[in-house]
């Protein structure tokens, strides 16, 4: 049995890496990708914590997440595939229109 | 108001009439006027004074049934402060019922005149629409004077004293946009305007008269001022002395006397029924009723008395003079006025009241007898004229007939030069071609020229025996006057009667028609049987009865043949000596006056009235001009409106508003401070809108921190 502290330390460094994807990449689909992956490291984390505290909501939390993330990325794939076409690019650096 | 309780019979309730019905008169012209035909207006406005004569003859048949008793109806209150009450309260008594008599009666006849007179003038002038308007004022007049005589007060005959005022200036610039030839000039505007402004130097006196009045004396009401008049004339003489003298200068601006006459010659401008209901017979005597209401006063003080004497008798000697010398029909008669006027002032001056009000009495009736007929001989000339231009317009180019009308609608110009039908160089012969206004005016200047057994025989014999008594040199000024008075109307008669016709249209002049031929018969009457008001024999003195309710017993003095001999031969010698200088050889058109000669610059002077109205000019209105100029220019625009103003107080305003508090305080300090505030926004805003990059990644990485900072506060905690 591997010991919960392993689960926490990994879905530390899945988070981690999600987030340091999130800042560095430019291409919106990685971006997306580590966006997963960060959300996927919050779920492992709360499995692990509902495993110790020998409690359900923790793995309910997780259903949620994975249903949130799934619409997310729809409407966040829909949104590139649109500005795709209209600016026949996705370069994330590119999208300042809201620039101050 | 004690006085009518014991009195309460007769038509004393009727005397609002006579203000009211003349109003009523010309309200209804002034509403309906423009709907009515000529005749219709002039219809009501005739009824209307006509009304004011009746309800005159029952008030005095009222005064007569209560055997002279004063009777003061009030009709409303009007000012009630302090010590001061004052209301419209009408006082019926001889002497005010005298004058209402006398206003509404000639008035009347003067209305039914001025029905023809206008009805002609007008459409010489090119104005029928002022027919209207003429009637409206002239109902103005009879209330304003009826309001004058039956103020039971000084202030309200003050009120009717400013009445008639505003109704003689309105009537004297009736043409106002023209000149007495009809020409485009504001000559008879200045000519009203120099009537006011003249008589606003008598109203001066009159007011001041006023205030000494109720400042010593506590009241306006006649029967008290008189009452505590002689009290003061103890104490303090000089007051009386200085009201009466005050109300002296009134008199000679009302009444055209020394030095204030020079108004009523100009006055002329006004139509000529105008001439002859204000500037002859009525509102020129008020004066003359003033003195003699105010008897009791003038009684106290002696000196008053002379001065006014004096004053009168050197009028009447010095407009005498200049009638000699004037051209115009109407100018002559205009200082003949003067003269007449001067004559009843010096009666009255004289303490001979009813000899006064007699010979107003008389001279309303001929004077307005003898300027109406003037009327009618300008009206006749008028008539020839056009009938004769006309003829020879259409004799020698019938074509042209149109373009001469339009010529007459600029005054007049048929004859390249224009035509003045007032003047007696143009008149002559019009025995002839005006047979009634020839005898007509025959008597009137019979009566005026004081031959018997002519009413202004009577009068001026009352006036002239008085003075031979009481003031030998206010005699010889008046016997020289009535020479001069019979020499200018005997000079008038044969110019303009006599002779050869002097202008085409003294040949085609035309009589005048019934209308205004049948009031003057009736004047005319009155002319030849006025003097029977008040003959000077035992138990004739009716008129010097009548008044003794008023003015106190007055012996009627009996006829003195020495006197009347004397004036009567004075004025046929005259007439006699017009005739050798006009009768005999009658002038001829374009020959000058044969005075002229002989004269020399005496004749100029009296052709020129003597230069008083330079001398005015000289002596008063160039230097008040001058003065006003300095006025308006120096001291009210340089000093007044260029430095008090622009300099001082708009300067430092503009100074105070534009440098300091707008410039400094405002933009200065207001503004930089609120500026700053926006400046500093400006800059914050631009600090906090770095942040919003448009890098999607930083705004990630600002989350990711945040998140970090929460987390690591709450580990921290």
């Amino acid at each position: 049995m591997v010991p919960v502290d392993y689960y926490i330390a990994l879905s530390a460094i899945l988070f981690t890496i999600g987030a340091l994807g999130v800042l560095s990449r430019r291409n919106p689909l990685i971006i997306f990708m580590s966006i997963e992956l960060m959300l996927n490291a919050a779920n492992l984390a709360f499995v692990a914590f509902a495993s110790i505290y020998q409690t359900f909501s923790g793995q309910i939390f997780v259903f949620f997440v994975i249903a949130v993330a799934a619409a997310e990325v729809a409407v966040g794939l829909a949104l590139i595939v649109e500005i795709f076409k209209t600016r026949r690019n996705i370069n994330i650096d590119e999208m300042n229109s809201l620039k101050g | 108001m004690h006085l009518s309780e014991t009195v309460n019979t007769g038509f004393y309730f009727l005397a609002p009439g006579l203000v009211l019905v003349p109003i009523i008169g010309l309200l209804i012209n002034a509403i309906f006027g423009k709907y009515f035909s000529e005749k219709a207006v002039g219809t009501v406005a005739s009824l209307a004074s006509g009304a004011a004569f009746v309800i005159s003859v029952l008030l005095a048949y009222s005064v007569s049934l209560n055997h002279g008793e004063v009777m003061r109806w009030q009709f409303l209150e009007w000012i009630h402060v302090g010590n001061l009450s004052l209301d419209w309260t009408f006082r019926i008594d001889s002497l005010s019922a005298t004058m209402m008599l006398v206003v509404s009666g000639v008035g009347t006849l003067i209305h039914i005149y001025a029905i023809g007179y206008m009805h002609e003038d007008v459409r010489f002038k090119h104005e029928e629409g002022r027919f209207n308007r003429f009637f409206i004022y002239l109902n103005l007049f009879i209330a304003a004077m009826m309001i004058l005589v039956s103020g039971d007060s000084y202030m309200m005959l003050f009120v009717g004293w400013e009445g008639v005022g505003l109704c003689s200036f309105l009537l004297i610039g009736f043409w106002y946009e023209m000149d007495t030839l009809a020409r485009p000039s504001w000559a008879n505007s200045n000519a009203a305007k120099k009537a006011f402004i003249t008589n606003r130097v008598g109203d001066f006196g009159f007011l001041m008269a006023g205030f000494l009045m109720f400042w010593h004396l506590g009241s306006f009401q006649f029967d008290e001022v008189f009452k505590a008049a002689p009290a003061i004339a103890e104490a303090a003489p000089w007051v009386i002395v200085a009201m009466t003298l005050f109300m002296l200068v009134g008199v000679a601006g009302k009444s055209a006397q020394i030095p204030l006459y020079i108004w009523l010659p100009d006055a002329m401008a006004g139509p000529t029924p105008v001439s002859a209901l204000i500037h002859a017979a009525t509102m020129v005597t008020a004066g003359v009723y003033l003195v003699t209401r105010s008897a009791p006063l003038y009684n106290l003080v002696p000196q008053a008395q002379y001065v006014v004497a004096m004053v009168g008798a050197g009028t009447a000697l010095f407009a005498a003079t200049i009638a000699v010398g004037q051209y115009d029909i109407k100018k002559v008669l205009a200082y003949s006025t003067i003269s007449q006027l001067g004559f009843m002032v010096a009666a009255v001056g004289m303490g001979a009241y009813v000899a006064g009000m007699f010979h107003l009495i008389t001279h309303a009736f001929f004077k307005a007898l003898l300027f109406l007929s003037a009327g009618s001989v300008i009206l006749g000339l008028e008539r020839g004229h056009h009938a004769h231009a006309h003829h020879a317009a259409h004799d020698e180019k019938p074509k042209g007939k149109k373009k001469k009308e339009e010529e007459h609608g600029h005054g007049h110009a048929d004859h390249g030069e224009v035509f003045d039908p007032g003047d007696m160089r143009n008149m002559g012969g019009l025995r002839k071609t005006m047979p009634v206004t020839f005898w007509l005016y025959m008597i009137g200047t019979l009566a005026l020229a004081g031959i018997f057994p002519f009413a202004g025989f009577w009068s001026k014999d009352e006036i002239l025996l008085d003075a031979s008594l009481h003031f030998k040199s206010v005699y010889g000024q008046l016997t020289i006057a009535a020479f001069f008075t019979a020499f200018y109307m005997g000079r008038q008669i044969w110019m303009v009667f006599f002779g050869e016709a002097r202008s085409d249209a003294a040949k085609h002049a035309e009589e005048s028609p019934r209308v205004m031929t049948v009031p003057l018969m009736v004047l005319a009457v009155l002319s030849v049987a006025g003097g029977a008001l008040n003959l000077p024999f035992e138990g004739f003195h009716n008129l010097t009865h009548w008044l003794s309710h008023t003015l106190g017993e007055v012996e009627g003095l009996p006829l003195n043949l020495g006197v009347a001999g004397i004036s009567t031969a004075l004025a046929l010698t005259a007439i006699f000596v017009s005739w050798l200088i006009y009768g005999r050889n009658p002038l001829k058109a374009g020959q000058p006056d044969p005075l002229k000669k002989p004269l020399g610059f005496i004749f100029t002077g009296m052709e020129n009235k003597w230069f008083v109205d330079e001398g005015y000019g000289v002596l008063i209105l160039t230097p008040f001009k001058k003065l006003s100029q300095f006025l308006a220019d120096v001291i009210d625009w340089r000093f007044w409106h260029d430095f008090v103003h622009e300099t001082v107080i708009a300067g430092t305003y503009n100074w105070l508003s534009e440098t300091l508090l707008s410039h400094y305080a405002d933009q200065k300090g207001i503004d930089t401070f609120f500026n700053s505030w926006g400046t500093f926004t400006q800059w914050l805003s631009g600090q906090a809108r770095k942040i919003q990059n448009g890098f999607v990644r930083s705004y990630a990485l600002s989350v990711l921190l945040g998140v970090v900072l929460i987390l690591g506060y709450l580990i921290l905690k």
